[in-house]
């Protein structure tokens, strides 16, 4: 159990990456695409199971530090060094919570596609792609040096890009694809332009290290604007959101939530870039504003753009850019008073709390709410809602699943996201009023969208098109229900996820100090 | 960096750079788009290898080390493996590019474009 | 466990599953009150519009794009604005990544 937990970072994402290139070969044998199936869902369960375990771990104990080719894993500075040459992993309470989302989300997904997939060509690559997917994602949160960040981040785009374009015989798949690619590539060379530019003046690459040595010169905030401004555009924030919606559009069903956490572990770098490397900042008031502008700008233009859409999924797409502006916003209050430690237990910490918690609320419910589009989809064939109507009637799990998705992005009691949105809007009305009015102005017009796309969708009479259409298969509800179950007990106990994951990541992300001593603490 | 010449990589890289995002914006043709992703990655990757050299430094690649210090190969290390990442990426692009023109007939950004609004 | 208690109020969800419970169970019982000597198939069930011929199905449907038709045709300037930057085009996005770009550095840099 020791060794499996001291290991647990390397395997969650080495096993993955070895999962990846198994797939192809499990299913060249006879009987492969049964055997593909259960050896994807045995590594998943088995990487649930190691995921579990460092959970508790980095909890009770605290920061876990994986050092790759040293003699015990915790030695992250060589002997006879000053700094970490090795490449590193170090997993604290904010890359545990983001592993927790990544994979609750991958293992509905993958649940979800394996009756979705079936029949389709290609089946191989596609889970192949997922697994180099999700591998990316945990790399990108794991990850304890900017270079490694910047490969996983590639990983994480490559994988999620083919993935969009996954049904090549559509012209518009592709388009989301290639643009996806396109502003995943160009936003990784930024990052990985501004990476030079830190190498160049501390000569490490390890970010606790960079941390460590931080100057805060010209170059470094130039670096720091690199970095932000490519992440921001990664995480689809306003006015970088314009590639998420044509993307998460086109992608299939059980790819889609993967391709939006992708999104979220590039909200976790930003994070990471801006509490961790960047902490000790004098000033972290204009950084904090950044992102608060930001976020506000995603909440608003986001809404007002989806409540337009006629295609379901586009619709959904943008209010996934609108849910990330609340994210940023919670978090974007807790950076702009970080520094004022009086404002920071006031409202601050609980700011950060509710922008966290809304991170892992938002994944489910927007996963659940594109699992049921997609099963529209899956059955009638279009994503078009003027062409819909009356669905309810023969579709009753994915009705009573888009309600439940419906009401929990809205903030409506008791579901999960009422709990992180009440946490935002009283604790950003201490900050500043204004923003936490636009907060639940947009909240309302959520809920108008929601309301027409149910309205239009699946209420009216039975259309003569659809009076055959018959509900989807079991292992499509299987992974829906699975969300919905975590969407209502997540609102029913938010106390209890608030306490045990959420505080622990705020934590991490406050502490900058206890991430810069898990590696360079042997230093004198 | 008390040469002048000593910049000139570091120049040669600005203008890689500046050319690739006059290239990406203003180019509507997806193969040139893909092209300009290339200058830039090269942009890139030029910076990160200038950065690495070091006057009257040795490569690390003796095992009879002759007098002087030794470089840290970091930045090249670095640059290899954004190479290849980059060979990934364009490799990607460049299929896309195809089932694109497969699809719609056309490679021109605005032209083969569905997805708006 | 299940409460969070910040600012002004303490939010507790089990006493709103309570409060449900509690309206459901109303609106079960409201429900069963019902008339139930009807029966089906016949003109009892059939759609009554003042006595005019009741349009068939795809008419009877309000599409989406005619819902919230005022909130629309009211924010009509704000909406055609909105539409202009999405364009669509791959470069369009570069370019205002380059604009956003340029300006936060400019921010990061005068301000610190």
């Amino acid at each position: 159990m020791d060794f499996l937990v001291t290991n647990a970072p390397i395997l969650i994402v080495a096993l993955p990456l070895v999962a990846a290139f198994a797939i192809p070969l499990i299913s060249l044998s006879r009987g492969g695409d049964r055997g593909r199936n259960v050896f994807s869902l045995a590594i998943l369960g088995l990487i649930v199971f190691l995921v579990a375990i460092l959970a508790r771990d980095v909890h009770a104990v605290g920061i876990r530090v994986y050092t790759f080719g040293a003699t015990a894993a915790e030695l992250a500075i060589p002997h006879g060094y000053t700094v970490p040459v090795r490449i590193i992993f170090e997993v604290d309470g904010m890359s545990i919570f983001m592993g927790l989302v990544i994979t609750i989300v991958a293992l509905a997904s993958l649940i979800y596609s394996l009756h979705f997939m079936k029949g389709q060509t290609g089946q191989a690559r596609f889970y192949s792609l997922m697994f180099l997917l999700y591998a990316g994602m945990m790399g990108l949160a794991f990850t304890g040096d900017m270079f490694n960040l910047f490969v996983f981040l590639e990983i994480a785009s490559i994988a999620g890009a083919a993935l969009a374009a996954y049904r090549t015989n559509r012209a518009d798949a592709v388009e989301g694809g290639f643009k996806y690619i396109v502003i995943s590539a160009i936003s990784a060379l930024l990052v990985l332009f501004a990476i030079g530019i830190l190498y160049a003046q501390y000569n490490v690459l390890s970010i606790a290290a960079i941390a460590h040595f931080m100057q805060h010169t010209t170059l470094d905030m130039i670096a720091l604007g690199l970095l932000a401004i490519a992440l921001v555009m990664k995480l689809a924030g306003v006015p970088l959101h314009m590639w998420a919606p044509d993307t998460y559009t086109v992608a299939p069903a059980g790819t889609t939530p993967m391709i939006l956490a992708a999104s979220y572990t590039s909200m976790y770098a930003l994070y990471r870039v801006t509490f961790t490397l960047y902490g000790g900042l004098i000033n972290t008031t204009t950084i904090g504003w950044i992102v608060i502008i930001v976020g506000v700008l995603s909440m608003f233009i986001g809404v007002m753009m989806a409540v337009h859409q006629t295609d379901i999924k586009r619709m959904m797409a943008y209010h996934a850019i609108s849910q990330g502006g609340y994210m940023l916003l919670g978090v974007g209050v807790g950076l702009a008073v970080i520094t004022n430690p009086a404002a920071l237990a006031n409202y601050g910490r609980d700011a950060m709390n509710g922008g966290i918690f809304h991170i892992i609320n938002h994944v489910f419910y927007k996963a659940l709410l594109f699992m049921t589009a997609e099963a529209i989809f899956f059955r009638i064939g279009t994503r078009d809602t003027n062409k819909m109507g009356g669905l309810a009637r023969n579709m009753k799990w994915t009705a009573a699943f888009y309600v439940i998705g419906a009401l929990a992005i809205s903030g409506i009691p008791p579901f999960n996201g009422f709990a992180s949105k009440l946490l935002i809007y009283e604790t950003v009305l201490k900050f500043s009023p204004v923003l936490s009015v636009i907060a639940m102005f947009v909240s309302l017009v959520t809920l108008a969208s929601f309301t027409k796309v149910f309205y239009a969708a699946f209420t009216g009479p039975e259309l003569p098109a659809y009076k055959k259409v018959k509900e989807v298969p079991k292992s499509m509800i299987i992974g829906m229900s699975i969300l919905a179950a975590f969407i209502i007990f997540f609102g029913i106990f938010p106390g209890l996820i608030v306490n045990t994951i959420v505080a622990p990541a705020t934590n991490a992300l406050i502490d900058q100090a206890g991430y810069i001593n898990a590696v360079m603490g042997a230093v004198p | 960096m008390e040469n002048i010449a000593d910049n000139f990589p570091f120049v040669a890289s600005a203008l890689l750079l500046a050319v690739a995002f006059y290239i990406v914006i203003f180019r509507k043709n997806l193969i040139k788009l893909i092209m300009g992703i290339a200058m830039m990655a090269s942009g890139v990757n030029l910076f990160i290898v200038a950065l690495g050299y070091r006057t009257g430094g040795n490569a690390p690649i003796y095992t009879d080390v002759p007098p002087g210090p030794m470089v840290l190969s970091v930045p090249q290390a670095l640059t290899l493996t954004s190479i290849v990442i980059n060979v990934a990426v364009l490799a990607l692009m460049l299929t896309m590019v195809i089932h694109t023109y497969r699809n719609t007939g056309d490679i021109d950004s605005e032209k083969s474009r569905k997805l708006k609004g | 466990m299940s409460v969070i208690g910040y600012g002004y109020a303490v939010w507790a969800p089990l006493i709103w599953i309570v409060v449900l419970v509690v309206i459901g169970v109303m609106v079960l019982v409201w429900r069963n009150r019902g008339q139930k000597g009807y029966k089906k198939g016949t003109a009892q069930t059939d759609i009554f519009l003042s006595g005019a011929r009741v349009p068939p199905e795809e008419q009877r449907h309000v599409k989406s794009e005619n819902i919230y038709w005022g909130f629309f045709e009211s924010l009509k300037e704000l909406y055609s604005g909105m539409m202009k930057p999405h364009t669509g085009i791959v470069n369009d996005y570069l370019l205002w990544l380059v604009g956003v770009l340029a300006i936060a550095i400019l921010i990061l840099v005068v301000a610190g």
